[in-house]
């Protein structure tokens, strides 16, 4: 990544970052921890590897984004109002009655969402039909999966995959959220702690491990995604469940939190008032 | 405009080949047409499809959540997706996908439900509903068919490709019974009055068509004069033929191959109901039971589907 691209992702990573924790204060709770984990990749992909334009956000010639893990959705909300596809005001509206930002990402609702999510596992299969459909039409473009760790308990995620591995759909690239941690315990806790690239592998994708907080990592390994024609894609984000703010990273339970006491909203704030410094110094 | 066949009641060509060749003759037009299929392309013949329009074909293997969640996400970028798979697993197994990847997310999937109820056959109890219509009835703008002759099926099938949503069609895939002449046509959400009478009203629909008018020709030489809607399409339900022609009748009984919790039944009494329609009233389905193995023609006595047992439940009722 040139330097200048690196300033600018990093510097969108920050503001996503802060409108993430901005928006759930306001809102009082909400799902920050898998919102945090995803940032980076967020940053890398609508800062730079996504085609899109954010004023026609049907634009048929853009590439996908599938959010199955829907409840992240705020950190898709952020992205989204970052690049332009809708004014940030709507931020604080997550959630309200007859909001545009619901919890979990709808496509009916929310410029620049292509499929709606919840149901864990539904949009992987959601995001294969995409892929299999802009293959039919010929098109170039490339569908972003991001799965969570805990959603691959779904076994709909792995009939998605083992369709995207037979038919070698290598334009969809699935982004494996591996933050270790799920509703009631850490991954390991709740079911097993498999390794994902194993099983990846094993099914017949293409696998890349990398820390999904580091922008240059991540975009270099989509870099290399786009290079494989040859078979399906995979990258495993190892990431950290509340990632960038030491309070939320450090939180036991942090997959939904409220923000209900003063240790919460001064974390908040603090990382906040850190954000809007970076912020500024990249911007200047 | 519809009209019985002269030879109605005898065989008819078998669903699937109606579906199948209805199927390729439009996507042969219309490439956005594809057609998804859980490796049961052997059974419902649409290998076929495979063979002759490769490109419009995609084998998803045995994995119905999948096929689903891919038609919507087709859909979504403008394709016209069909599914097939056998009828508990197109609507059971399968649910959750076609409500929210597909019906809450407005997409399109237009799903065959094969081998309904009685017409398992040989296949028996794990692969029996007697609750899919019920299933598909709750989703918010779905449509639901129950396909009495593949003359009615195969305009089911060109309809379903106008318009956008969920849509389920159920029907049988070897044998079927001629009903209808050649080139009829009919309208989603519209009964069609098969027969005239002036005692009992008759609402069925699907395969039992059939059994239903022979039952209604024993009935009239028994000196009780019964009419009989083709109520093919369940949902949206045409109330307003079922109140005109129930009025002035003494006693209304539906007709499914279906359990009567949520079918064509229920749909009609709450209709009924709700029109403050007084009338004698029976829902002559399946009660309580799962399915089991046996012929067609076994299960249908078996589960006291037959004309006769119509018959048997009417004067019941008038008695």
């Amino acid at each position: 990544m040139e330097e200048k691209e690196l300033k600018n992702v990093k510097l969108l990573a920050a503001k996503v970052r802060r409108d993430v924790l901005s928006m759930l204060q306001h809102r009082g709770y909400g799902h920050v921890g898998g919102s945090l984990s995803l940032v980076e990749a967020y940053a890398v992909l609508y800062g730079k590897q996504l085609r899109y334009d954010a004023s026609n956000p049907h634009w048929d010639e853009r590439d996908r984004v599938v959010l199955s893990k829907g409840h992240a959705g705020p950190v898709m909300y952020s992205t989204l109002a970052e690049c332009g596809f809708f004014p940030k005001e709507w931020l604080n509206t997550l959630n309200d009655g007859g909001t545009r930002l619901p919890s979990h990402t709808d496509r009916l609702k929310t410029p620049g969402v292509d499929a709606t999510t919840g149901s864990l596992g539904q949009g992987t299969s959601e995001a294969v039909g995409i892929a299999q459909a802009l293959a039919v039409k010929g098109s170039k473009n490339y569908t972003y999966l991001f799965v969570g760790d805990g959603e691959l308990n779904e076994g709909q995620c792995w009939e998605a995959f083992q369709y995207l591995a037979a038919k070698k759909l290598s334009r969809c690239i699935v982004l494996i959220d591996d933050n270790k941690k799920q509703l009631d315990g850490t991954t390991d806790e709740v079911m097993y702690n498999f390794d994902l690239a194993k099983k990846m592998e094993s099914f017949g994708f293409k696998t890349q491990v990398v820390n999904g907080q580091d922008v240059e990592a991540i975009d270099a390994a989509i870099d290399v995604a786009k290079q494989n024609a040859e078979t399906a894609n995979c990258i495993v984000l190892d990431t950290i469940k509340g990632a960038g703010v030491p309070y939320f990273e450090q939180a036991v339970s942090n997959h939904s939190m409220k923000w209900n006491n003063d240790e919460i909203n001064k974390a908040t704030d603090e990382a906040i008032a850190k954000l809007d410094e970076e912020i500024e110094r990249g911007e200047a | 405009m519809f009209k019985l066949a002269e030879d109605w009641g005898t065989a008819g060509r078998p669903y699937r080949d109606a579906i199948v060749d209805t199927l390729i003759d439009m996507m042969k037009d219309n490439k956005s047409i594809v057609m998804l299929e859980a490796d049961l392309g052997g059974a419902s013949g649409t290998l076929k499809i495979q063979r002759e329009l490769p490109e419009q074909f995609f084998e998803c293997g045995i994995s119905e959540a999948n096929m689903m969640g891919m038609a919507a996400g087709m859909s979504s970028e403008g394709l016209i997706p069909f599914t097939h798979t056998f009828g508990p697993f197109a609507s059971r197994r399968c649910f959750d996908q076609v409500y929210l990847s597909g019906a809450y997310a407005h997409n399109t999937i237009n799903i065959w439900g094969s081998d309904p109820g009685f017409t398992v056959g040989a296949n028996g109890g794990t692969h029996t509903t007697w609750e899919d219509v019920a299933l598909m009835r709750t989703i918010p703008g779905s449509v639901v068919v129950d396909g009495a002759d593949p003359v009615q099926t195969e305009w089911v099938v060109r309809e379903f490709a106008k318009t956008e949503g969920v849509h389920y069609l159920r029907t049988g895939r070897k044998s079927s019974y001629k009903i209808y002449e050649e080139g009829s046509t009919f309208e989603l959400g519209k009964g069609n009055v098969v027969r005239q009478g002036s005692d009992v009203l008759i609402v069925t629909a699907g395969q039992l068509l059939k059994d239903a008018l022979e039952a209604a020709e024993s009935l009239e030489k028994q000196g009780i004069s019964t009419e009989v809607i083709d109520m093919f399409c369940i949902k949206p339900l045409d109330a307003k033929l079922l109140l005109s022609e129930s009025a002035g009748k003494k006693a209304v009984v539906t007709f499914e191959n279906h359990g009567v919790i949520g079918g064509l039944g229920d749909a009609c009494a709450s209709c009924l109901m709700e029109a403050g329609v007084s009338v004698p009233f029976k829902r002559h389905g399946v009660t309580e039971s799962f399915g089991q193995v046996g012929t067609a023609d076994w299960l249908q006595a078996e589960f006291k589907l037959t004309a006769a047992d119509l018959e048997e439940t009417v004067k019941a009722l008038l008695a």
